[in-house]
C-alpha cells in the first residue's frame, strides 16, 4: 500500500438506467496518480458508462467514487463542474470541438470557465496549440482541419488547464492507423514526461497496448485487471 | 464568466444564424417603433391641447350675472345685469385673486375705409391682458385713464385686422363702430381657436366705460355681464371660488333660501377634463403598442427554445470542460437580451423617423421625449430577460451527459 491515497478509488459502484438492468455491477478498483490505464471491452460492456462516471459527467446509482479523496456523490453540480474544469481533461472520439469557434477559442474555453483573464487565456492557448504542432492554424475553424489535427486540438484543449487526469474515450476511433499512432504517442509522452494520469477507453487491442495497465470490462463487471 | 466573453459569444451566436436573428429582431423592431411613435403622437396631441388651454388663460373663473325670471319663465345667465364694476373691484381685493377683468360684450359692425366687418366688441379693463395672458404685439393697451374718461380707443384682434386692414398697419387708424370713430391703439397677439372651436382673434376690446355709455347703452349704469377672474395659483382655486361666492352673497344681500343671482364657472376644470381625455388617449395608444412588444418577446422565447435544442451538444461540450449551470444560463440570457436590445435600437430609430414623417405629412405636432425612448428600451431589455430566462434555464438545467450524447 503506497503512502499517498490513490487518485481514483471506486468501491461497490452500481449504475442502472432501467430498473433491474444494471449496466455496472459492484465495481471495485483504484487508480494511482501517474498511471496509464486502458479500459477495454465490447460495445455494451458498460465501459463508456464507467468513463462518464469517472469523468463526473454522470453519477452512480449506488456505491462510492472518490476522486482525490472527495466523494463525488456528495458534490453539487457546480463543484462537479469545477472538478471537470480543473482536474480532468476530456478527449472524445468525435473530437467535440465547437464548430463556430476558432482553434484558439476552442482551446481557451476551459480557461474562460476557470475565470482567467483574456491575455492569460490567449497566451496559454497559443502555447498549447504550439505544443501540438498547429501553431499556424490558430484562427481556423475545426472543419478546416483533418481528423488527426482536430484530435490534437482537442488534446490541447484537454491539457490547457494542467489537469491531473485525462479521460480519452475512443480517441482514435475516427482516425486511420498512422494518425492513431501519432495521437497515442502524444498520450504516451504526456504520461511519461508530465506524469499525467491517463484513462483510455477503447476496444482495439493495439491501441490498448500503449497503456501500462489494462482493465477488461464485460457485462458491467471487471473481468481482468493486469499490469503489463 | 466574464461580460466581454458573454457579449462575444452572444454576438457570434447572432451572426451564426443571421436570417433567423433578423426575423426574431423584427418583433422587437416593430414593437419598440410602434410604442415610440404612438407615444410621440399622443404627447403631441397633449401638447396641442395644453397650448389651447394656455391660450385661454390659466386659473380662470368666469362670474356671470343672473337670469331674469318673469312669470316663471327663466332666461339664461347674463340676461339680468346684476354684477357691477364695484363687484369686480371687491373681488379683485380678495387675497387669492391675481387679476379681475369685468366684461360687457355685444356684436357690432366695424367700418374702415371701404371694408366692414361684424365682430364681438368687448368692453373691459386693461387687466384683461393679464387675466387672459394676452400680449399686445403692436401699439399698446389702453390704460386706466381711458376707463375713467371713457375714451374711444380699441385693441384689435388678428382676424379683424386681416378683414379690415389687410396688410396695412392698423395702429393709429380710425375705425367706426356704430357710427362713432374709435382710435386703434394696439393689436392683440394671435390666440387661435378656443377649445370649442371659436376664433378667439375675431374680437376687439374697448374700455368698459365706453362700452357701457356709448356703445351698448344700458339703463343700469355700471352693470357688467360677466367678470373674468384669475386666481393666483391652481392650488387656491377652490378657496377663491368659495370666497367669491360669500362675497357676492353679502354684497347682493341674498338670503340663504334664495337662488343666487350670479354663477361662478371654473374654466380650468373644463380644460383639465379636455387634457385628461387626451392623456387617457395617449396612454391607451401606448398600451396597445406595448402589446406588440409582448408579441416580440414571445418570438424571442420561441427562437431561443429552438436554439437551445439545436445547441444541446454544444452545451454538453461546454459543461464537460467546466461550464457551471450559471455560465450556460448567462450565455443564453445574454443572447436573448442582445437580440432584444439591438432590435429595440433599430426600432427606436424607426419609430422616431416614422413620427417625424407622420408630423410632416399630417402637419401635426409630435413629441419624442427622451423618457419615452428610455422607457421603450427599458421595457425591451426586461422583455429580453423575461422571455430569455425560461429557455436559458432549460439549457442550464441539462444534465452534462445527456446534453453530450444528444444527436
Amino acid at each position: 500500500m503506497p503512502m499517498t491515497r490513490p487518485l481514483i478509488s471506486v468501491s461497490g459502484l452500481y449504475k442502472q438506467y432501467l430498473v433491474n438492468v444494471p449496466v455496472l455491477k459492484d465495481l471495485n478498483f483504484s487508480i494511482e496518480s501517474g498511471e496509464f490505464v486502458a479500459i477495454m471491452g465490447h460495445s455494451g460492456s458498460g465501459k463508456s458508462t464507467l468513463m462518464n462516471i469517472l469523468g463526473c459527467l454522470d453519477t452512480a446509482t449506488a456505491g462510492h467514487y472518490y476522486l482525490q479523496d472527495r466523494d463525488t456523490a456528495t458534490l453539487s453540480s457546480d463543484e462537479l463542474a469545477m472538478l471537470r474544469n480543473q482536474l480532468i481533461g476530456f478527449v472524445f472520439q468525435g473530437f467535440n470541438l465547437l464548430p463556430r469557434s476558432s482553434l484558439l477559442e476552442n482551446i481557451a474555453l476551459p480557461l474562460l470557465y476557470a475565470g482567467k483573464s483574456k491575455a492569460e487565456r490567449r497566451e496559454k492557448a497559443l502555447l498549447m496549440l504550439n505544443r501540438v504542432g498547429l501553431a499556424e492554424f490558430g484562427e481556423r475553424r475545426p472543419n478546416q482541419l483533418s481528423g488527426g489535427q482536430q484530435q490534437r486540438v482537442a488534446i490541447a484543449r484537454a491539457l490547457v488547464t494542467d489537469p491531473k487526469l485525462i479521460l480519452a474515450d475512443e480517441p482514435t476511433g475516427n482516425l486511420d492507423t498512422q494518425t492513431s499512432e501519432d495521437i497515442m504517442k502524444i498520450f504516451q509522452d504526456m504520461n511519461e514526461e508530465q506524469k499525467i494520469t491517463i484513462i483510455l477507453v477503447t476496444h482495439e487491442p493495439d491501441i490498448a497496448a500503449h497503456a501500462k495497465r489494462m482493465i477488461l470490462v464485460r457485462d458491467g463487471q471487471i473481468e481482468s485487471d493486469q499490469t503489463t | 464568466m466574464i461580460i466581454g466573453a458573454l457579449l462575444g459569444e452572444g454576438w457570434a451566436a447572432m451572426l451564426a444564424n443571421r436570417m433567423r436573428t433578423l426575423l426574431t429582431m423584427l418583433g422587437m423592431v416593430f414593437g419598440v417603433g410602434a410604442v415610440i411613435m404612438m407615444m410621440a403622437i399622443g404627447q403631441g396631441a397633449e401638447l396641442m391641447v395644453n397650448e389651447s388651454i394656455a391660450s385661454m388663460g390659466s386659473n380662470l373663473f368666469i362670474v356671470l350675472s343672473g337670469s331674469t325670471s318673469a312669470g316663471g319663465i327663466r332666461q339664461g345667465s347674463g340676461t339680468v345685469p346684476t354684477l357691477t364694476l364695484a363687484d369686480a373691484q371687491a373681488i379683485s381685493e380678495l387675497p387669492e385673486i391675481a387679476a379681475v377683468a369685468p366684461n360687457i360684450s355685444n356684436a357690432a359692425q366695424l367700418i374702415y375705409a371701404a371694408n366692414n366687418w361684424s365682430t364681438q366688441v368687448s368692453g373691459t379693463t386693461p387687466a384683461v391682458i393679464d387675466v387672459r395672458d394676452w400680449q399686445v404685439v403692436a401699439g399698446e393697451a389702453f390704460k386706466d385713464s381711458d376707463i375713467r374718461s371713457a375714451t374711444r380707443v380699441l385693441l384689435i384682434g388678428q382676424t379683424v385686422v386681416r378683414n379690415l386692414f389687410g396688410d396695412e398697419n392698423p395702429v393709429g387708424k380710425i375705425v367706426r363702430v356704430k357710427n362713432s370713430p374709435f382710435l386703434v391703439v394696439g393689436v392683440l397677439a394671435q390666440k387661435g381657436q378656443s377649445l370649442d372651436g371659436r376664433d378667439q382673434d375675431d374680437t376687439v376690446l374697448v374700455p368698459i366705460t365706453t362700452a357701457q355709455r356709448q356703445l351698448f347703452g344700458n339703463q343700469f349704469p355700471g352693470m357688467v355681464r360677466m367678470i373674468m377672474v384669475k386666481a393666483k395659483s391652481a392650488e387656491v382655486m377652490a378657496k377663491a371660488e368659495q370666497e367669491m361666492n360669500e362675497l357676492l352673497h353679502t354684497r347682493h344681500r341674498i338670503h340663504a333660501d334664495k337662488d343666487n343671482d350670479f354663477t361662478i364657472r371654473n374654466l380650468t376644470a373644463v380644460a383639465q377634463a379636455a387634457a385628461s381625455t387626451t392623456e387617457a388617449m395617449s396612454t391607451m395608444l401606448g398600451a396597445i403598442a406595448s402589446v406588440s412588444l409582448l408579441v416580440g418577446g414571445i418570438g424571442i422565447m420561441n427562437i431561443m427554445l429552438v436554439s437551445v435544442t439545436e445547441r444541446t451538444r454544444e452545451i454538453g461540450i461546454r459543461m464537460a470542460i467546466g461550464a457551471k449551470n450559471r455560465d450556460i444560463l448567462l450565455q443564453f440570457l445574454f443572447e436573448a437580451v442582445m437580440i432584444s436590445l439591438v432590435g429595440s435600437f433599430i426600432g427606436a430609430a424607426l419609430g422616431v423617423a416614422c413620427a417625424y414623417f407622420y408630423s410632416q405629412i399630417n402637419d401635426t405636432l409630435v413629441v419624442v421625449t427622451l423618457s419615452s425612448v428610455l422607457l421603450a428600451f427599458g421595457v425591451a431589455a426586461s422583455v429580453g430577460v423575461f422571455f430569455g430566462f425560461y429557455p436559458a434555464r432549460k439549457a442550464a438545467n441539462l444534465k452534462p451527459i445527456e446534453a453530450l450524447r444528444f444527436q
